[in-house]
């Protein structure tokens, strides 16, 4: 087949030249008569047209008379739209060149073909500086509303917050224990474990790099320091944030994929007090029951290396612990704890909130809100940290 | 007519009522086929032919098994026992390259067009060209474009990204990329469900058309009564896990239960089907 590719033969011989292989698609030029023919067969379908394509190309077609198809075997859409195609190139600007000798239902899907605009609509083509500004603006506009709407959701559920407490028969007392269970109790070992590990592993870096000044029972101070203050409150508010906060997103978002929300606000049920509610409380309960726990067992996991490489007993870890670690210290980290559990569940819920008709939408909001989450922890971490520097805790 | 000549004495059989196209090539056919999802049973014995260039209606109560058929015949399902044949070939023995060769041999429409969300309408269509076919950038445009004009879709539906699409433009959007490979058997989900009277209507001109035009074996399964008197040849009804095949005409006269509620309830009548 490649040997006849773009090959021009005169009329006669054209019958008589070649071997066809069933199959290939092909197209050859013929002339009798001082007219041009264009003779095609084979199979022109979606499964050749692409060979054939360069192959046309490579022929360098100008004009011809007529399109003989009176050999093609197959022909499917594809086929024709480019038969017809190929007809308005070799034709005139007036007038496509006439397709001759096509079998019935070849004759069909050519009309078909010739009936639909053929020329594909354009996308709109954009610049890459428009387009980066585009973005940078849709993005900047994005992130204003974001905080906007964030506020007040904020505002809202402080709202009616304020409204349970002043009767506060409207709180969902079941609801809030089920959660509690599913926000501290289930989330107890993961926490309790990464913890440790932290602290283990902070109580061994600190007597590593001390011992050279031999200062190594100095990382004593250091584990409690830093356990108290940052890594076990913050921790736990990440961990949250990827289990729960995330799962609020989910659970109120599915539910906005059915509907339910809708059918809860006209049965006049208010969905931030059935569905926000309950959630911001039993975490801003809960939290700072996790975070007490994730520090004595961040405490623990510094104990245990100091035990294994600093020949301490736990008794003597804990009294220096004593000794050095002021209570404000654990006080500055456990103040943190219902600041970011706040953050946690009204992010959670709001992007929950935010989700719009398709599953896909779920998936996108919850990844959104454990982004946003802890953004929003680490950055009141920070402000947390210079404040209390500077009012000295 | 009885088909499925190994079924047991007294159990009730597949039927085919009225005279089925059989000189010409049967696409599909089943054979005692036996479906189960854990001990529930859906379809025992079942015998089925659909044959070249028909366009068959697959009718049944809920919770029959149709689109467990459906999903059977194209495989997402595997059968307990029996055999599935799609264009001669025993879907059951087929991997890798045949079984390929095979899926770009007949298209599917699901529900609610089932089109990729992250990706455009013409984008959608390319998939299984891209995939199957050989075809230059230019052509791979201009396919798209084709076969959205061909399902009546306007032309900047192209660039749109199916949640900008109302349902019917979704099922038309589906129907585009299902002929994307111009097969010539078609399956439809429900094609014309969730749309409004008029919208189904001109679904089932469509079908018709394009069925007509290229030629085109269809197998849908359906529940509107007026599709399946305007575009049906015959109609498949599952009934006690297996199927009652037969025209129309045929199956008015059918003494079942379920079939005489079907077809001479009150919707039937509001679909005229009595005036076949």
């Amino acid at each position: 087949m490649k040997s006849r590719r773009g090959r021009e033969i005169d009329g006669h011989e054209a019958m008589s030249a070649t071997q066809r292989v069933a199959g290939d698609a092909w197209c050859e030029r013929s002339q009798s008569k001082g007219r041009t023919t264009l003779n095609v067969g084979g199979r022109w379908t979606v499964f050749t047209l692409g060979p054939l394509d360069r192959q046309i190309d490579a022929m360098k077609l100008d004009r011809a008379d007529a399109i003989d198809i009176s050999q093609l075997e197959e022909l499917d859409t594809a086929g024709a739209a480019e038969l017809v195609r190929l007809a308005n190139r070799v034709g005139n600007k007036q007038a496509a060149v006439p397709i001759e000798g096509a079998q019935d239902n070849h004759a069909r899907l050519i009309e078909l073909a010739g009936k639909q605009k053929l020329r594909p609509e354009k996308k709109p083509h954009v610049s890459w500086i428009m387009h980066q500004l585009i973005l940078i603006g849709t993005t900047s506009y994005g992130l204003l509303l974001q905080g906007r709407n964030l506020l007040s959701f904020f505002g809202e559920t402080l709202a009616v917050m304020f409204g349970i407490v002043r009767s506060p028969r409207r709180l969902r007392s079941t609801a809030v224990v089920n959660l509690m269970e599913e926000v501290w109790l289930r989330a107890l070992p993961i926490v309790g474990t990464l913890v440790f590990l932290i602290g283990f592993v902070l109580a061994y870096q600190g007597i590593e790099q001390l011992a050279r000044f031999g200062a190594q029972a100095f990382a004593v101070d250091m584990v409690g320091l830093s356990v108290l203050r940052e890594i076990g409150v913050l921790l736990t508010a990440i961990i949250v944030a990827g289990r729960s906060g995330s799962a609020f997103t989910a659970q109120i978002g599915t539910m906005r994929v059915n509907l339910e929300v809708d059918a809860m606000s006209t049965m006049g049920l208010h969905p931030i007090e059935v569905l926000v509610i309950p959630r911001i409380i039993a975490l801003l309960v809960t939290m700072p029951l996790l975070a007490f726990f994730a520090n004595m067992m961040g405490l623990l996991g510094g104990g245990l290396a100091t035990v294994v490489f600093l020949d301490f007993t736990l008794v003597q870890y804990f009294e220096r612990l004593q000794e050095v670690i002021d209570i404000n210290h654990f006080w500055a980290g456990m103040i943190k704890a219902p600041v970011f559990a706040f953050v946690i569940a009204v992010v959670g819920c709001y992007e929950g909130l935010q989700v719009t008709g398709s599953a896909e939408s779920v998936g996108r909001q919850t990844t959104k809100a454990v982004v946003e989450s802890i953004f929003l922890v680490i950055i009141l971490d920070a402000i947390f940290s210079v404040f209390f520097v500077s009012i000295g805790l | 007519m009885i088909v499925g000549a190994t079924t047991p004495e007294g159990e009730p059989k597949s039927m085919v009522l009225g005279n089925p196209p059989s000189d010409r090539p049967a696409v599909i056919r089943i054979r005692n086929l036996k479906t189960k999802f854990g001990p529930k049973e859906i379809h025992h014995h079942l015998a089925l032919d659909v044959f070249k260039g028909e366009v068959m209606g697959l009718v049944g109560g809920s919770g029959t098994g149709k689109s467990v058929l459906l999903r059977v015949i194209i495989g997402l399902i595997r059968q307990k026992k029996g055999t599935v044949e799609v264009f001669g070939q025993n879907t059951a023995n087929l991997h890798g390259a045949s079984l390929r060769k095979l899926q770009s041999r007949w298209g599917v429409l699901f529900q609610d067009g089932a089109l990729f969300s992250s990706l455009t309408v013409a984008e959608n269509i390319q998939v299984p060209l891209r995939e199957h076919a050989r075809l230059t950038a230019r052509q791979l445009e201009e396919v798209a474009a084709l076969k959205i004009a061909m399902v009546g879709l306007p032309p900047d539906a192209a660039h749109k990204y199916p949640s900008e699409l109302s349902g019917g433009m979704r099922k038309r959007a589906g129907l585009a990329r299902a002929l994307a490979l111009d097969p010539p058997l078609l399956f439809l989900d429900e094609p014309t469900a969730g749309l409004d009277p008029i919208g189904a209507a001109a679904f089932d001109d469509l079908v018709r058309d394009l069925q007509r035009n290229l030629g085109l074996t269809v197998l849908m399964v359906t529940h509107d009564l007026d599709s399946l008197n305007a575009i049906c040849d015959r109609i498949a009804v599952l009934l006690d896990k297996r199927v009652v095949v037969g025209p129309l005409e045929e199956l008015l006269k059918f003494e079942h239960p379920w079939v005489r509620e079907y077809f001479h309830g009150p919707r039937g009548r509001a679909a005229r089907i009595d005036a076949v």
